[in-house]
């Protein structure tokens, strides 16, 4: 090189050496280990706080929770011959048995039972089901007409929440009482999954909410899936790259993040004032999830299909495939596993939602499962917050129960999906 | 296929200028040419790979056995087809062995029934110079094979559904030299049934693998003739930097 190299500044002291092992670089040393220590240390109690919080929210819903899946009974003796029961026990293998016992009087026959054995006023430490008890056990067991036969029969509220610890003195008093005899026992009470909503704690069941948020799930899945996979591949591979395709785009991000009452106020102008749907129905709840979940899918939907290499496109139109097999054959293939992701978390969030179909009038009292989508229903999370407020102390433990039937059906929901997402997910 | 007077844009900017070639199955055809060159631009436009890219436009006449291949009448998914193409990066699909030979005459009805099938992928893979490696794991993911593997399967999957041409971009910048080696010997076997042509930035390659060479330059067809003639005594003088090494 023929250039002379730039002098340096004659006016700045010479450098001198650096003493990497002097005291000033331990100390730097010292300091910036003490930093990242600090930071892992945040970083750590963060989780266990999370930790903690999710571990503090599931003990006290378990704890709560799981005494709503007992209850008490009590054992009353029957004295089947001696009671006024006109039935004949040979036609009771026939359908009608419901009908023909219930000629039989049985709340009469149970009562007089329960004040023989339990003395006066006995037929109020009984649940006033349970007759229903009386009836089912006559249906499994003929026989039992013709002999004196012991049945253990749900208590009632105050004796249950007695027998939990809970209850008023009169209460606690009776139940010692019974306890003392020998007449009390504690059970899995099968009735709270099989049974619907009541006014009466002791009787109420979680089954008819459970049954309105499966239909309900069911019809958002069939409307929001499809048509939030397919708006999804539309805009990714088809749509051009105009002002139009950008609001388009804008819009459906926004949609995402509207908060979830208003598609409740839209449910109730459009589909109950304008379409007519019947009120209260999973179809109609079903279809305003659907709005709510379609966003969030487009969204994860299209993430996934970005992130399908254009090298299998390539490859795929190269062999001579139509753009719609290149599509099916190979995009989507590839991009299911992270709109699985996407459908899962909008599932999950419209599982919970309450408050737009509170609007839509999932709120009524339902005494019995529904039948199709079109007839009235609840919902779990309604049915918790209809729980919630009640005024009986009976219905504190019922909504824990409810409560953790809801993340059972949630955790399940949830395995499912994540199963049919690691099947379809390939290997690169 | 023969082309005549091709200018290809992008968006304002000219990439082919005014190139006029001939390939056909006697003849094994190389693009050579420095980076930027427009050599895989203009083997795109053999195959009508350009239509996915928004801002590109094609002028002039291309033909294959006579017809037009930018003429609304020719279907673009039967031209590719037709037309093979292979890519610079092994890109098999992401499914068996099996499917990824049968894919091909699957989707255009090439088959009558599972036995011909699998001729066809018994066929494919042997004239590939695959099926000796792979036939007793033909359920295998096509992923899991090599580089050289992989590249073979490709065009093995491209002569499946029996072509008129085959293109090949650069085949060969993936891999090492064995691989490179069982590629070029598999072209010198392909030609006489395929018309081939093969973009290259490996001179030496170019000139075993070849018949006829094009060298490009900046859009335009500097020099198109035989493969030794381009080699030992180029007409024009940018043909002669190029290969002597002064650029490129």
């Amino acid at each position: 090189m023929s250039e002379p190299m730039p002098q340096a500044n004659h006016e700045a002291p010479p450098r001198l050496p650096t003493d990497w092992k002097g005291q000033a670089m331990q100390k730097r040393i010292s300091s910036r280990y003490a930093s990242e220590r600090r930071f892992r240390l945040i970083g750590l109690s963060a989780i266990v706080m999370s930790v903690g919080f999710l571990a503090f929210l599931l003990i006290s819903m378990l704890s709560a929770g799981i005494s709503g899946f007992t209850r008490t009974e009590i054992a009353v003796t029957f004295d089947f011959p001696k009671a006024p029961i006109m039935v004949d026990p040979a036609m009771l293998d026939s359908a009608n048995a419901d009908r023909l016992l219930s000629n039989a009087n049985l709340p009469a026959v149970t009562m007089q039972a329960a004040r023989t054995a339990l003395g006066k006023k006995g037929e109020d430490l009984l649940s006033p089901s349970a007759w229903v008890n009386v009836r089912e056990a006559i249906k499994n067991d003929p026989g039992i007409l013709q002999r004196v036969e012991t049945l253990s029969l749900p208590a009632s509220t105050e004796i249950d929440i007695a027998a939990k610890g809970d209850g008023t003195e009169e209460a606690e008093t009776a139940y010692a009482r019974l306890d003392e005899a020998g007449l009390v026992s504690s059970h899995l009470n099968m009735d709270f999954l099989t049974s619907s909503d009541a006014t009466d704690p002791s009787q109420v069941g979680i089954w008819g909410a459970l049954k309105g948020s499966l239909l309900t799930m069911g019809v958002t899945l069939l409307l929001s899936f499809p048509v939030g996979v397919l708006a999804a591949l539309y805009l990714e591979e088809y749509a051009p790259q105009n002002r139009w395709t950008d609001m388009i785009e804008v819009s459906i991000n926004n949609l995402a993040a509207v908060p979830s009452i208003i598609f409740g106020l839209l449910g109730l102008a459009i589909f109950l004032n304008v379409m007519h749907m019947p009120r209260s129905a999973a179809l109609v709840g079903g279809l305003t999830l659907a709005l709510m979940t379609m966003p969030v899918i487009v969204i994860a939907g299209r993430n996934a299909i970005k992130a399908v290499p254009p090298s299998i496109r390539d490859a795929a139109l190269g062999i001579g495939a139509s753009p719609v097999q290149v599509v099916f054959h190979h995009v989507l293939p590839l991009a299911l596993p992270g709109i699985m992701t996407g459908t899962i978390i909008g599932m999950a969030r419209a599982l919970g939602e309450t408050a737009p179909l509170l609007m839509i009038g999932m709120r009524a009292f339902i005494a019995s499962p529904p039948g199709g989508i079109t007839d009235p229903a609840t919902v779990l999370p309604v049915q918790i917050f209809l729980w919630s407020d009640e005024v009986s102390r009976g219905f504190v433990e019922k909504t824990s129960a409810a409560i953790i039937v809801l993340l059972v059906f949630l955790l399940s929901m949830n395995s499912i999906a994540i199963y049919l997402r690691n099947k379809f997910e390939k290997r690169w | 296929m023969s082309a005549r007077n091709v200018n290809v844009f992008y968006g304002e900017k000219q990439a082919i200028k005014n190139v006029s070639i001939d390939v056909d199955t006697d003849n094994v055809t190389a693009f050579i040419g420095p980076s930027g060159c427009g050599k895989s631009t203009f083997l795109r436009t053999m195959n009508r790979m350009n239509d996915t890219v928004a801002s590109a436009r094609v002028e002039g006449n291309i033909t294959l056995d006579g017809e037009d291949i930018y003429s609304p009448a020719m279907d673009v998914v039967q031209l590719r087809a037709r037309v093979g193409m292979v890519f610079q990066k092994p890109n098999p699909f992401p499914k068996s062995i099996y499917d990824n030979i049968a894919y091909g005459p699957r989707i255009h009805g090439l088959a009558n029934s599972k036995a011909d099938l699998d001729n066809i992928v018994e066929s494919s893979l042997f004239r590939a110079g695959l099926w000796d490696e792979v036939k007793d794991r033909l359920k295998d993911s096509g992923t899991a094979l090599s580089g050289g593997q992989q590249q073979r399967l490709c065009i093995g999957r491209a002569i499946a559904v029996e072509p008129e041409v085959i293109l090949m971009d650069e085949p060969c910048s993936a891999l090492d030299p064995i691989a490179t080696a069982k590629i070029e010997e598999l072209i010198h076997e392909l030609r006489g049934r395929y018309a081939i042509v093969i973009v290259t930035h490996n001179m030496q390659q170019a000139a075993r693998v070849s018949q006829r060479t094009a060298f490009f330059h900046l859009g335009d067809l500097v020099e198109y003739g035989v493969t030794t003639e381009i080699f030992t005594n180029p007409r024009e003088d940018r043909t002669k930097d190029y290969i002597t090494g002064r650029y490129g």
